[in-house]
């Protein structure tokens, strides 16, 4: 599995008045381990709960999007070190995975997805019939 | 009002492992604003970003420190500063699985925030949530604004 550059800027059309809108992203940071029959992807979203993640998969890319949950906290910043910007990531899949076999789990900001090589990958014996 | 903070050794064997020209494409991902304040983690070992909010009643500090237990997470208060503490060890099952990418960070981090106001130490709380700590110390009475009457006479 290949990490295919990472966009940090994608520009969307709204669909209501159609002028462009530049959304800002920033790249959350990921682990990504090969295990058996397959990978292991450990990404960072401080914020993002359920409700804020997308996960899509096209063809053989796949594309992470973490929603910020947006702060309640009503006082006036004294001091900001945090981004606002939403989380966005690509990557380029492994043909080799199975798209419907993602597993995806959230907790406490990190998101983990284990993708799984489909069976017609994995090598077969082949039995001789007599 | 700024608070000290761990200068931190850069942590080289970051460059060996995924070669210069990642290391750069990563340092036009994050926010530039991040790297000169010192509060990204692209040089240091990790550096979680914190804010500080006050509104009349609270001081509220929050901190982003996704994939901890709250267990490893310490908050003390000190004569008037915060320190946030912890360490994330590297418990994955998967350590020992061959690993394509690492870029999150393991190990201790150590921040401090000196407060803007006094607070009631011992009413302070603290939450965990989504990855996000949330510290809020309740001022104490003579930190808050007091309003003055105009007398008209």
């Amino acid at each position: 599995m290949s990490t295919v550059a990472t966009e940090t800027q994608k520009e969307t059309t709204a669909p209501q008045n159609g002028t462009p809108r530049r959304e800002h992203y920033v790249s959350p940071e990921v682990n990504i381990y090969e295990i058996k029959d397959g990978y292991v992807l450990e990404a960072e979203l401080p914020g993002v709960n359920k409700e804020g993640l997308e996960i899509e998969v096209e063809d053989n890319t796949l594309t992470i999007v973490g929603r910020r949950v947006p702060s309640e906290v009503k006082g006036q910043a004294l001091y900001r070190e945090s981004t606002v910007a939403d989380y966005r990531r690509v990557f380029e899949l492994d043909p080799a995975i199975d798209a419907a076999k993602i597993e995806a789990k959230l907790n406490q900001g990190v998101l983990t997805l284990t993708l799984s090589k489909s069976e017609a990958v994995k090598p077969r014996k082949v039995v001789v019939n007599d | 009002m700024n608070g000290l903070t761990r200068w931190q050794r850069p942590d080289l064997s970051a460059w060996r492992l995924f070669g210069l020209r990642d290391e750069l494409d990563r340092l036009f991902e994050h926010p530039l604003s991040e790297l000169a304040r010192g509060t990204s983690n692209f040089l240091n070992a990790w550096n979680p970003a914190i804010d500080v909010f006050e509104d009349t009643d609270n001081v509220i500090v929050k901190a982003e420190l996704p994939g901890m237990k709250k267990e490893d997470i310490e908050v003390s208060m000190h004569e008037g500063v915060l320190s946030i503490s912890g360490e994330r060890k590297n418990e994955s099952e998967h350590k020992d699985a061959h690993t394509f990418r690492s870029e999150r960070f393991i190990g201790a981090f150590q921040r401090s925030v000196t407060l803007p106001s006094a607070v009631k130490d011992d009413a302070v709380q603290a939450q965990y949530k989504d990855g996000i700590l949330t510290v809020t110390l309740p001022k104490a009475e003579e930190a808050k604004r007091k309003q003055i009457e105009i007398q008209a006479n």
